[in-house]
């Protein structure tokens, strides 16, 4: 058998897809992070929520209503985007002159509440999502074997990634964008309707993070504590990467995924650490993060 | 201080009675402090002293120097780990060793926190804060000391200088009140001293201090590590109390409730974070008898909006504003 500094390369490629899927939800969430903050100035503290109500309409909608896995790819997003915009217009819209790390506690408020209600309703051991039949099954690579969801995951994730990208680098949406995150004040004065723009930036953001909700269902347990953790990460991994482009947000994301992996493979103690020991360095070494632009 | 009282302009009388004004306020907390363990229960007074003191070492940091910290929760976990660790090992510390030791651990992790994280401003040191604070949280998950998922049980209070023994509540919330003088004096002066002037001009306009020639990053770092410090010396406190330190003093959720209570009780303000944490505590403490005992988590989440959307200058700056108005 194959082996890698003596681990087998099969377990040890493994690992690495394991850690490449986690990464591509880094970069979908972080994508997303980042999309919100270059219009709203604010961080999204209930965006591992989202991903949660994400993945829980997915599972109530096939419950409850029989929605099927593809169809919940195009509606949960559009449901928790809506839900998004609700939130803006309602309530950040309020604070969006003062300071912004208020928005950072009032989204950490809605946080809590979401969470809190759905852990009254659901408990916090979670739920199971069938993955859909044509994801079953998996493919022999040889060196190792590759199950078809994973792979669908992590093409899925790189489509929606680009396709943020080329939005917002290639279309008349995302020059608007782009100058909305630079001077908002003058877009106004142009006649653009910044408002408008604000709450849709702040939808599509939410909407990333349903759409990794989506795509987590069938991956991991469907509980209310499932985004939280995962965002503290997502912090971390912005951190690191900076905010300031999209696809620095996606390689980080990516990167910090593998690094995760390798880990576990070699050291598999400091597994759950090790995004944390990588953004001290990085502070200490480039305090504005790899692809950031401020000090 | 000497002067003759003809030569006190109106201004300085003013300033003269406003200071009279507070330390008579001062005194009659102080009496109600020793006066409530006979009306209330004590057990409950001490949480609520040990929280209140957490979140006045925040405060230091949020209020004076404006800067948000999510990772205190860590410098809480940290005292208590430490503190609980030492006095169920080694029998021959006194409790005031043990504090003293977790205050230590607290101020030396509050320097490295520090130093790493006022490298960034606004919502990246928010973002870093936490991610450390997580790091930290993972470390006292699986590091031999702290007990991992069950805590540290069973601590022992001991005797106080060898002498006095704690086991009795009463003695015991006499310590705690007295630990909490000390460390709300320690923020009095840091506040009313050059150095909280200093980290004001830094909250309110940093290129201009930077421009005046202050050293902005140290004293952002001295105001970090004083607040970590006090955050741990209160979770060393609250250990000996409890005589238990468990993971949930170092999860995020706590570092949450800390700005809660800061926010409700007001920003800035020298006695808004003791006021909110007791109200927090209170209402923590209500509700887990109630029916709505699963709900704490949403009900704090309620407050939080609430607070943010109409109420940013939380119970004590409300009250300040009123005085202001209706006084001048």
């Amino acid at each position: 058998m194959t082996m890698i500094f003596g681990v087998p390369l099969a377990v040890f490629m493994g690992q690495l897809m394991l850690g490449l899927i986690n990464g591509a939800f880094y970069a979908l969430l972080s994508l997303g992070l980042a999309v919100i903050f270059g219009l709203l100035k604010i961080i999204n503290f209930a965006h591992g929520a989202m991903y949660m109500l994400g993945a829980f309409t997915t599972l109530l909608g096939m419950n409850y209503l029989g929605i099927n896995y593809w169809a919940a790819l195009i509606i949960t997003p559009l449901i928790v985007g809506l839900f998004g915009m609700l939130i803006e217009r309602v309530l950040l819209r309020r604070i969006a002159h003062l300071d912004h790390l208020y928005g950072l506690l009032l989204t950490f408020g809605l946080a809590l509440i979401f969470e809190g209600t759905l852990v009254n309703f659901f408990g916090v051991s979670g739920a199971r999502y069938p993955t859909p039949e044509a994801l079953q099954g998996g493919f022999k690579l040889g060196f190792m074997f590759l199950p078809t969801y994973r792979a669908w995951v992590l093409g899925a994730a790189l489509v929606v990634c680009l396709f943020t990208w080329y939005m917002i680098e290639r279309t008349r949406l995302g020059a608007y964008l782009r100058a909305g995150t630079e001077n908002p004040a003058l877009m106004q004065a142009f006649g653009v309707n910044v408002p408008l723009l604000i709450t849709l930036t702040y939808g599509f953001g939410v909407a990333l993070a349903a759409f990794a909700g989506v795509l987590a269902a069938p991956l991991y347990p469907v509980s209310p504590t499932m985004g939280s953790n995962l965002l503290i990460v997502v912090f971390a991994v912005v951190v690191i990467g900076g905010m300031g482009s999209i696809i620095g947000a996606v390689l980080t994301g990516l990167g910090m995924g593998l690094i995760e992996g390798l880990t576990k493979v070699y050291y598999p103690e400091a597994a759950s650490t090790v995004i944390f020991v990588v953004m001290i360095l990085v502070l200490l070494i480039r305090p504005a993060g790899l692809f950031g632009k401020e000090a | 201080m000497m002067a003759n009282s003809q030569t006190l302009t109106p201004s300085m009388k003013r300033q003269r009675r406003a200071g009279m004004r507070r330390y008579a306020l001062y005194a009659l907390l102080i009496g109600v402090g020793l006066v409530a363990p006979f009306v209330a229960y004590p057990v409950f007074l001490m949480k609520v002293l040990c929280f209140a003191l957490f979140a006045c070492a925040f405060n230091l940091l949020l209020g004076y120097a404006g800067l948000l910290s999510f990772g205190h929760a860590a410098f809480l976990s940290t005292g208590g780990y430490v503190t609980g660790y030492l006095l169920s090992s080694y029998p021959g510390i006194t409790p005031e060793l043990g504090i003293l030791a977790g205050t230590l651990a607290g101020l030396v992790l509050g320097g490295v926190f520090g130093v790493l994280s006022i490298r960034r401003q606004g919502i990246y040191f928010a973002m870093v804060t936490l991610a450390l604070a997580q790091l930290m949280f993972f470390v006292y998950v699986q590091a031999p000391f702290t007990g991992g998922e069950d805590g540290l049980h069973g601590v022992p209070r001991g005797d106080l200088f060898g002498v006095i023994s704690l086991n009795s509540n009463l003695s015991m919330y006499y310590f705690v009140f007295a630990v909490f003088l000390i460390g709300f004096a320690v923020i009095q002066r840091a506040v009313h001293s050059p150095f909280g002037q200093v980290l004001k001009a830094i909250r309110e306009n940093e290129p201009r201090a930077v421009s005046l020639g202050y050293n902005v990053d140290a004293y952002k770092l001295v105001a970090f590590i004083i607040s970590a410090g006090l955050a741990a010396l209160a979770g060393s406190t609250k250990t000996i109390v409890f005589q238990l330190a468990s993971l949930t003093d170092a999860s995020w959720h706590m570092s949450g409730e800390v700005i809660l209570m800061t926010l409700l009780g007001g920003v800035g303000t020298l006695f808004g974070p003791a006021l909110g944490a007791g109200l927090v505590v209170s209402l923590q403490h209500l509700l887990s008898q109630s029916p709505l005992g699963n709900w704490v988590s949403v009900v704090l989440g309620i407050i939080f909006v609430v607070c943010v959307l109409a109420f940013r200058s939380g119970i004590v700056g409300e009250i300040n504003k009123m005085v202001r108005k209706n006084f001048k």
